[in-house]
């Protein structure tokens, strides 16, 4: 088999179930700070209470004197770092604070409770600086992302705008939020004096090292990060964050003492990244049969002093419909915030709010049906590189979806359906995500007595990992998945990429396959015991000629209470077209998963930023709201049957982000259908549907 | 958190003799409000005595018909007890829209009437805060205000009480039994929480050391009742507004009696006294209960932040009372997706 043959499936397509189920529901598969260790010592951090000064004293005597206390961490004793250019993890550099919440030290103990316990007993001076918190359009610090684009431009947008029959011209606006994954950024550190060894929660324990080795000056080689389960991440632990890097220092400060961190849930809305707020300005100009003529988008989205981190909002605007002329815009707006990071789809999750709430607007402006007016926009090349697109399907996913959620039978006028009190309107949007692929991971196979040991040092964040992966390695192997040993999460195992930007397992499979490859000509079918080869995944060639990307179509209905404004969705379906579905099982979680979480969006998720303390006032489960079982309606996700051959020999593009892009924007647009009233800031919340007095 | 002593109290005078002579000492019963607060850092006790294990865990009918509910009885045993769901529906309801199943395991009936506010900022160490530190003044006020009060709040505190279960006892008259140092007292329910004022950290009228160890309602009143919450999402969140209310017709169809209380609204169980007058003798239709729900909310003094919950309140009392004034059987035509119709047997749980 050559790089560029088809996979043979078998294994890959079917159902199989989680692998790693019966020890998970067992408590048998261990999570970060689940292993055991000798000679644990537990660590609680010191945070900051203002959003920019100083701390001026910090007082440790009465936490040192505190029964059980090991050692207090502040600036003034922390180990020294090779590195300083990460203002996110070069923290106890001094007594500078850029944010609330950020460290100041932490208190190392015998136990838990005594850590928490003297860690309370640090009183810490302030020297207050004013702070600045708040996300405006026209705030004076807004900057071009460091790492580009601040400006794509074709055509002429401006002319093209104003002599468009039919504009849309509006404002929308995402809020903050936070991952919250189930299982917390949790991470264990041991130094020896030689070696450091972490059980960490990341979606990559090479990526992790590799950010964590030239800051702590330590070679690569003598950092072990291990991780075989994690409890959830959307992003939230794709790099290290400020707690890995704490604990790391403490274990410096007490060799041979294995140093347990879990941060708690309130602690996770200032230090373990959360999704940057975003403004976006929307500019539709189209004829009236719907055609766009003029598309404008600008965005500006908040990030932090302490390191830069670039809310994309513009990316999905580069690529879904056509149009000649078009300028979109990206600005940050740095201020004394805790650090953004991914948060799952980031830039396309927010972006395709405005847009696809846009597009709603245009459809009710030329009275086209909104599923008809995005068939008559799609573009069959990216219309920023005029590339082809791998096989764009937008349009199928559309009009099986409309087929599906019976969308013919929808009257398009808004408040035409009830049932008592409730209003019941129907909503669609697109979806859209990269199909990226990365170079870099390497797989190594072995034969052994018990079977073929497939290692690579990938991920499982609770995505399927290694029940999708060993499928894939038992196709690529031509046996059955039980002669597959899998072996991830380990930097001791060979390089593997984060398990991000959905990038994954098709990332991972390319190792896989070619590692297979290079065994079997290597071996043959018969292989000796001890029998290995390894192989590596190459960059896809294709994304240097083609606009390669997933599409998808949201539909959505909810209903409104007319008296109270209380908004609940009765039923979703997205229809994807991702390429191969490895396992149907896995896939379907995954896209029901990112379909809760943008009903999540829609509809309730937003951290507080109070602007007078600087801080998330809204810092915990109870008050920061995600979907329970009783807001999750019938949600069903489907997919075109199809492979991908641009995407590799698996054919597969990955699906751990695509399901929540554009979900909100459909949930919103049906809340207009609904009611008449067009939301364009998330969440909505009942208020919005409410009279004014 | 600070290190404290553990007592576990082995009767009721145990308990009492067990505070009395300690200002820092706390009852401990479902633990599900005050372990939070020991974690958050916001209560600091010197001596937890623990309560939950006193002999106050029974449900009894009393000669009168009224029911005399221990305080040791938790959320869902009261909300799943028979003689509840049958003559008290708007009770079991309104236990069962409150927190999550875990919760109402362990959460008690006295407990969950103590519990304290979840205003943002008093749960928050480091913010001010009169409920908590007396003199330090109001976050809220300028602040985050969706859960707060539009109704008896003042510049001290605008804080919310949070329980559903108080809401519906409000309505249905019911009392505690509380002992004293000096002996029992018996309180309404409406009169057991304060208003702020001007001493925001006293919720209720209890002094250091009284417990309490059952409520007592009174034979259920005729005609129907329900409780409704509005809330953000569908399960486990707080309300905005909430109603509990009954309307009794007489044999003419006015209405003879209702019982109305809010909650979501102030810093008590809201007894919406003004509402229950307009709509004595009043025809059983939305323009009564709109006049009803208008002259209740005359007197709102809403936040910037929570003025939506005028509209929203006028609009779920009339939509309750809507509702109990129509006959079961239209009731049952109007009902809505993912709603159950109102004063059937008990309630089901929507959590």
């Amino acid at each position: 088999m050559t790089m560029a043959d088809r996979l043979q499936t078998s294994a890959v397509g079917t159902g199989t179930v989680r692998l790693d189920g019966p020890d998970k529901v067992r408590g048998l598969a261990p999570y970060a700070y689940e292993h055991p260790v000798d000679d644990p010592v537990f660590l609680s951090p010191v945070q900051a209470e203002i959003a920019r000064g100083r701390a001026v004293d910090i007082d440790t005597s009465a936490a040192e004197a505190s029964a059980g206390v090991v050692h207090v961490l502040t600036p003034t004793n922390a180990p020294e770092l090779a590195d300083t250019e990460d203002g996110e993890l070069a923290i106890l550099r001094s007594n500078e604070i850029g944010f609330r919440g950020q460290y100041l030290g932490a208190v190392i103990a015998e136990t838990p409770e005594q850590a928490r316990h003297a860690a309370e007993l640090i009183t810490v001076s302030y020297v207050q600086d004013d702070h600045d918190v708040e996300l405006r359009e026209d705030h004076p610090g807004a900057r071009e992302p460091e790492s580009g684009p601040g400006e794509i431009t074709v055509g002429d947008f401006g002319a093209a705008f104003a002599e468009a029959e039919i504009r849309i011209d509006a404002r929308y606006s995402t809020p903050m939020e936070h991952n919250n994954p189930m299982e917390p950024h949790t991470t264990i550190a041991r130094w020896d004096g030689s070696t450091l060894t972490l059980w960490a929660s990341t979606q990559g324990v090479h990526p992790a090292r590799s950010t964590l080795a030239p800051i702590l000056g330590i070679d690569p080689d003598r950092i072990r990060i291990i991780s075989p389960h994690v409890g959830g991440g959307f992003g939230s632990k794709g790099v290290p964050h400020a707690d890995m890097m704490l604990t790391v220092l403490a274990a410096l400060a007490l060799p041979e003492r294995a140093v347990k961190h879990a941060v708690t849930r309130q602690q996770m809305f200032s230090i373990t990244g959360y999704r940057a707020p975003t403004l976006q300005h929307v500019r539709l100009g189209a004829r009236s049969d719907g055609t766009i003529t003029a598309l404008g988008f600008d965005a500006v989205a908040m990030s932090s002093q302490t390191k830069e981190f670039p809310e994309l909002a513009i990316k999905p605007a580069r690529i879904m419909y056509s149009g000649d002329n078009r300028r979109l815009t990206q600005r940050v707006v740095p201020l004394d915030v805790p650090v953004p990071s991914w948060m799952r789809a980031p830039g396309e999750t927010p972006g395709m709010v405005g847009l696809e709430i846009a597009m709603d607007e245009l459809a009710e402006a030329t009275g086209i049906d909104p599923i008809e007016l995005r068939i008559r926009n799609d573009t069959p090349t990216d219309p920023e590189t005029g590339r082809s697109f791998n096989r764009r399907r937008l349009a199928d996913c559309l009009r099986l979806g409309a087929e599906r959620f019976e969308w013919g039978e929808r009257n398009p006028e808004p408040r035409s359906r009830c049932r008592g009190e409730w209003l019941i309107g129907t909503g669609v949007a697109s979806a859209t995500y990269p199909a990226n692929r990365q170079a870099g991971s390497v797989a190594r196979i072995r034969f052994t007595k018990d079977g073929y040991e497939v290692a690579i040092g990938a991920a499982d964040i609770g995505t399927g990992t290694w029940t999708a992966l060993t499928q894939v390695a038992a196709d690529a192997l031509e046996v059955p998945g039980a002669e597959v040993r899998l072996r991830i999460g380990d930097t001791d195992l060979p390089n593997a990429t984060v398990a991000g930007g959905s990038t994954g397992l098709a990332s991972w499979s390319a190792a896989v396959l070619t590692a297979a490859q290079t065994f079997r000509s290597l071996h043959g079918h018969d292989p000796e015991i001890g029998a290995e080869a390894e192989g590596k995944a190459e960059e896809n060639p294709a994304a240097e000629t083609h606009s390669l990307h997933s599409f998808g179509a949201h539909f959505a209905e909810v209903r409104v209470h007319e008296a109270t404004g209380e908004i609940r969705v009765n039923r979703m379906l997205g229809v994807f077209s991702a390429g191969r579905i490895v396992n149907p099982r896995t896939a379907r979680s995954q896209f029901v998963g990112g379909m809760t979480m943008g009903l999540g969006m829609a509809l309730m998720e937003i951290s507080e930023l109070d602007p007078r303390f600087g801080h998330v006032v809204n810092h915990d489960l109870a008050e920061y709201h995600v979907p329970t079982n009783a807001d999750v309606p019938a949600i069903e996700a489907t997919w075109l049957d199809e492979e991908d051959p641009l995407a590799g020999p698996l054919g597969a593009r990955g699906i751990g982000e695509i399901g929540i892009v554009g979900a909100a924007a459909a949930i919103a647009n049906a809340a207009h259908h609904a009611t008449g009233v067009r939301c364009r800031d998330l969440p909505l919340l009942a208020d919005a549907f409410l009279p004014n007095t | 958190m600070r290190p404290f002593d553990y007592h576990r109290a082995a009767d009721t005078d145990d308990a009492l003799t067990a505070l009395a002579d300690r200002p820092d000492a706390v009852y401990l019963a479902g633990g599900t409000n005050l372990v939070d607060h020991l974690k958050l850092g916001i209560v600091a006790p010197d001596l937890v005595v623990d309560i939950s294990r006193l002999d106050l865990d029974e449900v009894r009918e009393l000669d009168d018909h009224g029911l005399r509910i221990g305080a040791m009885v938790r959320n869902s045993d009261l909300a799943a007890h028979p003689l509840v769901r049958r003559h008290y529906p708007m009770l079991s309801r309104a236990l069962l829209s409150g927190a999550s199943g875990q919760l109402r395991n362990a959460a008690t009936t006295g407990g969950n009437l103590l519990q304290r506010t979840r205003c943002l900022y008093f749960q928050d160490a480091s913010t001010p805060c009169n409920k908590r530190e007396p003199g330090t003044g109001c976050s809220a006020l300028e602040g985050f205000t969706r859960n707060h009060a539009i109704l008896g709040a003042s510049p001290s505190c605008v804080a919310t009480h949070p329980s559903d279960m108080a809401i519906a006892m409000a309505a249905l008259d019911a009392e505690v039994i509380v002992l004293t140092r000096d002996g029992e007292r018996r309180i309404p329910v409406v009169d057991l929480h304060r208003l702020p004022g001007e001493e925001p950290d006293r919720d209720t009228v209890l002094d250091h050391g009284d417990l309490i160890v059952a409520v007592v309602l009174p034979a259920p009143g005729r005609g129907r009742s329900t409780y409704r919450k509005i809330r953000d999402r569908a399960s486990y969140a707080f309300a905005l507004v909430s109603v509990a209310a009954r309307l009794d017709l007489d044999e003419s169809g006015q209405i003879r009696e209702a019982a109305i209380a809010l909650g979501g609204v102030a810093h008590k169980p809201w007894r919406a006294t003004r509402a229950e007058e307009v709509l004595r003798g009043a025809e059983p239709k939305r323009e009564s209960f709109t006049l009803a729900a208008e002259a209740e909310l005359e007197s709102a003094w809403p936040l910037p932040g929570n003025a939506f919950k005028v509209p929203m309140a006028r609009g779920a009392i009339v939509s309750v009372l809507t509702e109990l004034a129509t006959e079961p059987t239209e009731a049952t035509e109007l009902s809505r997706p993912g709603e159950r119709t109102a004063t059937t047997e008990g309630a089901d749980d929507d959590g």
